[in-house]
């Protein structure tokens, strides 16, 4: 039995293969509509969740399947001091795979660890979100045609930013991909990350604080939401919230196919004036989204 | 100078960085057992100038090797039977730590999840850098 709770679980050959079967899925809908016929999925959420845990409903119910679970922890036994250990046990007699979201990191893990069924990590706390780097690589590769050769920056909220963590892990094992870290020094990526991934790895990277120095040089432009759920200090929250905001003059500056990316939620650091810009691409990455969880719910349940 | 008595049966951690003594004493718990335990600190040595230098009375197997080879692996242990050495033993950095540090991120799950061991791995030899399981975050070591 396999689960999903890094990117990393996946090999660069079987994510591939995955990403192709997202991209068949997506041309041959029909074809798929009735694979998960009789199979259910728990939607395991206990922190707040619009995209995600839609997403993975969708999946299943675009594959034939079902959907159970709850959507905030408040609304499942935890609230009466469940462990997760526990609450996954009961979980595994009720569905046949779960998606599971949690604030606190490591919660997946610990829930496979004890699951009779795949587990698949909907995001934890600051740590990982490892569809959302699969929806992530699905995007770039559809619209740029290859996973290799590129320069990417990342923007915002590098530190709490669990999109970032597991997009660069999984694109540390792809070939000439340069990365360009812009953040403010308090929102900097985590040591683990800097050390153990790149600079380990000897991925070139450098890191710097103004979006408009280096944004004529990227070819995908990964922005993020500061999340105020991460902060335990508001006022520290305020000082940042805002510290990046992309408009039409700076996309000016870009290449002319400088794809922009954001997992969403957006708030402020992308204006609405840029959603019409033909290099926006994140609403296409939601769509992309389905047809990966689509592709991973397939593949994890062995009905590839 | 100070005179310790000669150790039976039982076992010394030697080499021990001077001032670690105590930070020993806790991991292995020594509070818990029912033994002599002789705690020598910044006795002299040729090699490090001052070092710490633990006598427990007892059988080894109440040690976690692992938690002293995690706090410096450097440490001598010696096994003494009848007053004799029988044996030296070597300690490397341990791959896995159990329940010998906590995890000191409050956004981890072990900071709620009831009976769940502290694992730490070690990711990066040369700095001697562990980390969480769980969350991965690096464990800091106050020397």
């Amino acid at each position: 039995m396999r689960h999903l709770l890094s990117p990393l679980d996946l090999s660069v050959e079987e994510t591939n293969e995955l990403l192709d079967l997202a991209r068949d899925i997506s041309k041959n809908p029909d074809k798929y509509s009735h694979k998960c016929e009789g199979k259910k999925i728990a939607t395991c959420f206990y922190e707040p969740s619009t995209r995600t845990r839609l997403s993975f409903e969708s999946a299943m119910l675009n594959l034939g399947g079902s959907v159970i679970g709850f959507s905030s922890a408040n609304s499942s036994s935890a609230s009466k001091g469940e462990s997760v250990s526990d609450t996954i046990r009961v979980i595994s007699c009720f569905a046949d795979i779960c998606a599971m979201r949690h604030p606190k990191e490591g919660a997946p893990m610990v829930a496979a660890s004890k699951s009779s069924i795949p587990v698949i990590n909907a995001g934890d706390g600051g740590h990982q979100h490892p569809t959302q780097t699969l929806t992530d690589l699905m995007t770039i590769r559809e619209l740029r045609g290859s996973l290799d050769n590129f320069t990417i920056g990342l923007c915002g909220d590098l530190k709490f930013g669990r999109t970032v963590h597991s997009l660069i892990k999984e694109l540390s094992r792809y070939t000439g991909i340069k990365f360009v870290l812009i953040s403010p020094p308090e929102l900097r990526v985590p040591d683990v990350i800097r050390d153990e991934t790149l600079k380990a790895n000897n991925i070139e990277f450098t890191e710097v604080e103004r979006l408009e120095d280096v944004i004529p040089e990227l070819d995908i432009l990964y922005m993020t939401r500061v999340q105020k759920e991460r902060f335990f200090n508001e006022e520290d929250y305020l000082r940042m919230k805002d510290f990046y905001i992309l408009d039409a003059a700076k996309m000016a500056m870009a290449k002319p196919d400088m794809y922009v990316l954001h997992p969403l939620p957006r708030v402020n650091e992308i204006s609405t004036e840029v959603d019409d810009d033909p290099r926006a691409a994140y609403f296409k990455q939601v769509q992309y989204g389905v047809y990966v969880r689509m592709a991973l719910i397939l593949t994890l349940l062995g009905l590839n | 100078m100070l005179n310790v008595g000669q150790l039976n049966d039982g076992f010394v951690l030697d080499h021990i960085k001077a001032g670690k003594a105590m930070q020993i004493y806790k991991f292995l718990e020594l509070d818990k057992l029912d033994c002599q335990v002789a705690i020598i600190k910044n006795a002299h040595s040729n090699k490090m100038g001052k070092k710490d230098i633990l006598k427990i009375e007892g059988c080894l197997d109440f040690v976690d090797l692992d938690a002293v080879g995690f706090v410096d692996p450097d440490i001598t242990v010696s096994v003494i039977k009848n007053g004799e050495i029988v044996e030296k033993k070597s300690l490397s950095l341990p791959h896995e730590i159990k329940n010998v540090v906590k995890c000191q991120n409050p956004r981890c799950i072990t900071s709620i999840e009831q009976q769940l061991d502290q694992i730490f791995i070690l990711t990066n030899p040369e700095t001697k850098t562990y980390r969480c399981k769980y969350c991965e975050e690096k464990y800091l070591r106050r020397d």
